[in-house]
């Protein structure tokens, strides 16, 4: 059980930051906090991808130039790119997401001037 | 001509049109809509082509983006499956922009009409996108550029609109981060992000556990776009205070595109096997359908706001989909992608209608509308015919798919799915007949002295011509559909379904 | 059985449909036009529909089919005699009523006139696409549009208790709506097709559970249109409706639908020999026995005069029922000679009492005293199709009745030649009170005297009293029905 918890520690890690958020979008009250939670959860999940690249001993993926006219690449000596590349897409999804995000709680704020959302449902149903 | 270019095309021309709109916005307001309708003409013209060729040819068209192969390279796949959602998703989106005009015109100030236009496109892009695309982790992009449009569209509407639109975005983000980790897991299991290549590598892997986590990770992101039991809770509200020019672009596709996605996720990456006898994943679908079919029915009469009702009705319609899929066999999926068409049309033209009675009678509570026909003939009629083919009368569209969704479930012998599509189809009846009786019925008390023992003469309704058109289309396509059903089949879904069912 | 391909079928079909668009389209501002819109595609159906009767007598099938739906199901029209019978009585009996409607809207200056003449076309529509529907899919499809054109009819006044009525039907029939649905996949799921023929297509295919759940199914779902206790309680609802509508549809076209369709599903979804081995058929048949004698007995207690009217019709129709269920070659003669011949003498009963409410304004039984004096036509009329619903000559009932019995006694079961004497009997007992009191009571002196009603009304009526006095001396007259019926007979292969 402790070999299981040390050894995947950067799992755990990562799962406890998307629960934090998770956790935050669901129950907190104030939608600035509900974003903030949702900013959580996204960048955790990015976290974990970007992980999953890594690889014991290995170097940044740029491989030299004269380097690859004499011998062969092996791609254990070179970090897998692919993740980051695909998680630079999403962390522009994410920023995005924040941009709407806070748009519409600019608006939310001069409608109702609160941004509490038990606040907000009741002046809804007036 | 040659249709090479045409998968790309379709995907990037609302792309750059929508850019260009908004520059052109900045200058000059009455370039957008002419910009938008060109645009999505254009669009319907690569759908026709590319249908074309996928039925001239017989076999999918792949597209591979940069010419860069795949499993390195982004992929486009047009084939049976997809060429027919395609096309619905041009012509309902150039019919929606057309009705779009004068609506837009009375719900916004012109100066903010570029830019709901460029939402607009921005919003088509993605829908063409996610059904066009090969490969998972490019889906994600665009549905994320779908998702993003239909946040903004719907917070322009009104009273409680940005609201809604922010509860359906933390929603919505959760939806789409899950499918983003099943996306990973897949790609960390098999190291590719391409369908078809991920249909050779993962039958290998299908008893990792981490598949499964994958797929179930996958399968909630997908429930949650597509509005199924018991994630739905943010389609009421958002699309029912959305502008009535927006919700009649969103609430017949973005649902229903990501009903497809799960067919493509079911059919075309994982194998029947592994979610039928490996893992019962497919009863628990059709299970947790067949409970929103119920629900989302019994709810829908409980409301009095017609669009409320159409938003409950969409998770109904959602949960026949899958159903359908669940059964599994080739005339449950038949039922479900049938039925994937033609609620996209039912869909349209209810909203369409219903964004008309918003405008003209300034409500929308069913118990107000009396005698509406008086005044909006043409456009009750188109209610009518909506409504009757929600019901399943023959020979309106409606009715061949839910034959087949039913002959679907008793094949695969869930009798308790054939009790629920029967009784929702009664629930219909009942829901539709209420505001027919309304409408056209009312309690004679309420006729006022003049209309009492004469009637009047028919008049073509007031509403512009932008707006019933497009509606009169659209209930012209639920009696073509009905009798072309056949043609459908045969043509498209049946070579659409894998041969193994 | 040679067969004939031939569009005559579609062209009565679309006749009515094209006769409601131009009712639409005419509108209110020329209702001589609109009237005679009705009258043309009365008259035009009509046509077509006899047009098609010489080939179904040489017995030949005329077969028509629209659009291939799923490989070797179609929407298609499969013209036969049982088809024959029942579009020959819709058709012509919808000219009568079209006159009298016309008739009957104007003198009481009535609302909503281009709705409920556009809504009778296509319910006119629907009734003869059932009955010329080649399969269950066109006979599903058809029976939806008879559904619904008609619930505009039935809710035509507006008032509450009319849109009480409406709901009712509504629900009645659309719930089995969905159980012939229901039947028709499984049908289909098991023996792959949906086509009738005679003899039954699912002899041999399925286990005797599942096909006596999809008879009970089929039951529920064709029989709440055909008024067989407990699901009849729409129809003495309905009588809120005109009485040009509940002469023609609940009397005539709607009911009579369902009894088709009920007698189509015996004979030729299912087929005699299949259904003797399932043995839930001797229940089937007590209930609705049940329901003939039941019928007869509310009608006693009914006083007014078109709820009466109804319950005889449902006791009418359970005797359909029953005399195909007997599954014999005479018992099944007289139910399909039953359809047509009741079908006439009904609507003359239920237009007379709309005579009697246009010229008095009463709807109760026990106000019609020494009404046959200042009426004497409409209650002639009256008394003969009274005399024919108890099976009395000269009167075309006792033909059916006389089969009927014959069949009964013939099946063994003395049973249920009980319940045909007995329901005679009861048919008697409230009927020819009203008849009695009509002319031989002394009118209520209060009471203005009132003359005969106009004559577009009492035309149609005197017609059809007419043709039930023809039919006993020639039942053949015009429409072959007599021979239709021992076509249909040899068709079951029981030889005349």
């Amino acid at each position: 059980m402790i070999e299981y918890l040390v050894t995947k520690h950067s799992y755990w890690f990562y799962i406890i930051l998307i629960m934090m958020g998770f956790y935050g979008m669901m129950v907190k009250n104030n939608l600035m906090k509900k974003l903030i939670g949702m900013n959580i959860f996204q960048w955790s999940i990015i976290l974990f991808f970007i992980s999953i690249g890594a690889k014991k001993g290995a170097t940044i993926p740029i491989i030299e130039t004269h380097g690859v006219l004499n011998q062969a690449v092996r791609a254990a000596d070179y970090i897998n790119p692919l993740p980051h590349v695909l998680m630079l897409t999403a962390i522009v999804v994410g920023v995005a997401t924040t941009g709407i995000a806070l748009a519409l709680l600019i608006i939310i704020y001069q409608n109702y001037g609160t941004l509490e959302e038990d606040e907000i449902i009741e002046a809804l149903k007036k | 001509m040659t249709t090479v270019h045409f998968p790309a095309l379709i995907v990037v021309t609302p792309l750059i049109a929508s850019f260009i709109v908004f520059a052109v916005g900045w200058f000059d307001r009455r370039y957008c809509f002419p910009l938008v309708i060109g645009a999505l003409t254009a669009c319907l013209i690569f759908a026709a082509g590319l249908a074309a060729a996928v039925l001239d040819n017989g076999n999918p068209l792949h597209y591979h983006l940069g010419s860069w192969p795949p499993p390195w390279g982004i992929e486009y796949v047009v084939d049976h499956l997809n060429v027919l959602i395609l096309l619905a998703i041009a012509v309902i989106a150039l019919l929606s922009a057309i009705y779009s005009r004068s609506m837009a015109a009375r719900e916004f100030p012109q100066a903010k009409l570029p830019q709901l236009y460029t939402l607009y496109l921005l919003q088509v892009t993605g829908l063409f996108g996610i059904t066009i695309t090969g490969d998972v982790f490019n889906l994600y992009v665009l549905l994320e550029i779908a998702s993003f449009s239909a946040y903004a569209m719907i917070a322009m509407g009104e009273r409680g609109a940005a609201f809604a639109a922010f509860r359906y975005m933390i929603f919505g983000t959760i939806g789409a981060c899950s499918y983003m980790l099943g996306v990973g897991y897949l790609y960390i299991l098999t190291g590719s992000l391409n369908m078809a290549d991920l249909n050779q590598l993962l039958p290998a892997l299908y008893q990792s556990k981490a598949l499964l986590a994958g797929f179930s990770l996958l399968l909630v992101g997908i429930a949650i776009k597509m509005a199924l039991f018991p994630v739905h809770t943010w389609l009421p509200d958002s699309y029912t205070l959305a502008p009535s020019s927006v919700s009649v672009l969103l609430a017949p596709l973005s649902t229903k595109v990501g009903a497809y996605v799960l067919i493509r996720i079911l059919l075309s990456v994982f194998n029947a096997p592994f979610y039928t006898s490996l893992y019962p994943a497919a009863p628990v679908l059709g299970w947790i359908a067949a409970a929103g079919v119920l629900f989302a029915a019994f709810l829908a009469i409980a409301q009095s706001d017609l669009k409320r009702m159409l938003c409950y009705l969409i998770v109904c319609e959602i949960g026949y989909i899958v159903i359908g899929v669940s059964s599994s066999n080739r005339l449950g999926l038949t039922g479900a992608l049938l039925h994937l068409v033609n609620d996209m049309f039912m869909m349209a033209c209810l909203f369409a209608v219903t964004g008309i009675i918003y405008a003209h009678a300034r409500t929308r509570n069913i118990y107000e509308l009396r005698n509406l026909h008086r005044t909006l003939p043409l456009t009750m009629a188109v209610f009518v015919t909506g409504a009757l083919a929600v019901i399943g009368v023959p020979p309106l569209c409606g009715f061949f798919s839910k034959w087949y969704l039913v002959l679907g479930a008793i094949q695969a012998q869930q009798w308790f799915f054939v009790f629920v599509i029967l009784m929702s189809s009664l629930l219909n009846t009942v829901l539709f007949f209420r505001i027919i009786e309304q409408v056209y019925f009312p309690p004679r008390e309420s006729i006022p002295a003049e209309h009492a023992h004469h009637d009047t003469p028919f008049r073509l309704d007031p509403v512009p011509m932008g707006e019933l058109i497009p509606a009169a289309c659209l209930a012209c396509f639920l009696i073509l559909l009905g009798f072309f059903s056949n043609m459908l089949i045969t043509r498209f879904i049946s070579r659409a379904i894998p041969g193994t069912f | 059985m040679a067969t004939v391909y031939s569009p005559l079928p579609l062209y009565a079909v679309l006749a009515p449909l094209s006769g409601a668009v131009l009712i639409l389209v005419t509108g209110n501002k020329r209702p001589n036009l609109r009237e005679a819109w009705t009258l043309l595609a009365a008259l035009a159906q009509c046509t077509f529909v006899y047009a098609m009767l010489s080939p179904v007598l040489r017995g030949s099938v005329i077969e028509y089919s629209l659009v291939t739906i799923y490989r070797d199901t179609a929407f298609m029209f499969r013209v036969d005699a049982f088809g024959m019978v029942f579009a020959l009585l819709s058709s012509f009996l919808w000219v009568i009523v079209s006159i009298y409607s016309i008739g009957y809207m104007r003198s009481l200056q009535e609302h909503a006139q281009t709705r409920y003449f556009c809504c009778f076309a296509l319910a006119l529509m629907g009734a003869v696409g059932v009955a010329l529907a080649g399969n269950l899919l066109t006979l599903f499809m058809f029976y939806e549009i008879l559904t619904i054109s008609t619930f505009p009819l039935v809710v035509h006044k507006e008032t509450p208790e009319a849109m009480k009525a409406g709901q009712k039907y509504l629900i009645y029939l659309m719930t089995g709506a969905v159980f012939i649905l229901f039947s028709m996949g499984c049908v289909y799921y098991i023996s792959g097709t949906m086509d009738f023929a005679a003899g039954g297509i699912l002899t041999g295919k399925g286990s005797p559970q599942i096909l006596k759940v999809i008879l009970v199914c089929f039951m529920i779902g064709f029989g709440s249109k055909a008024a067989l206790m407990p699901l009849h309680e729409w129809l003495p609802s309905a009588m809120v409706a005109l009485t040009p509508v509940s002469a023609l549809l609940h009397a005539v076209a709607v009911v009579k639908a369902g009894v088709f369709c009920v007698l189509r599903v015996i004979l030729y979804v299912f087929g005699p020999a299949l259904l003797k081995q399932l043995n839930v058929w001797a229940a089937l048949l007590y209930i609705v026995s049940f329901t003939v004698i039941a019928a007869n007995i509310i009608a006693l207690t009914q006083d007014n005069l078109k709820r009466r009217l109804a319950f005889s019709t449902i006791s009418s129709l359970a005797m359909i029922i029953l005399g195909a269920c007997l599954l014999n070659a005479d018992s099944t003669r007289g139910a399909i000679l039953y359809i047509p011949f009741h079908g006439f003498m009904k609507i003359t009963l239920f237009m007379c009492s709309g005579a009697i409410f246009l010229k008095t304004g009463k709807k109760l039984v026990s106000e019609l005293d020494g009404i046959g004096r200042q009426m004497p036509l409409t209650m002639a009329a009256f008394s003969i199709a009274a005399a024919g619903l108890v099976g009395i000559p000269p009167a075309c009932g006792f033909i059916s009745k006389w089969y009927l019995c014959i069949g009964a006694y013939q099946s063994h079961e003395t049973w249920f030649l009980v319940v045909f004497l007995i329901s005679s009997l009861l048919d008697a007992a409230y009927l020819f009170p009203i008849v009695y009191n009509a002319f031989f009571k002394k009118s209520d002196s209060e009471q203005p005297l009132v003359s005969e009603a106009p004559l577009l009304i009492v035309i149609p009526l005197a017609l059809t009293a007419l043709f039930s006095i023809l039919f006993f001396f020639s039942p053949d007259l015009i429409f072959n029905f007599y021979n239709l019926a021992g076509c249909v007979v040899y068709s079951l292969a029981w030889g005349i």
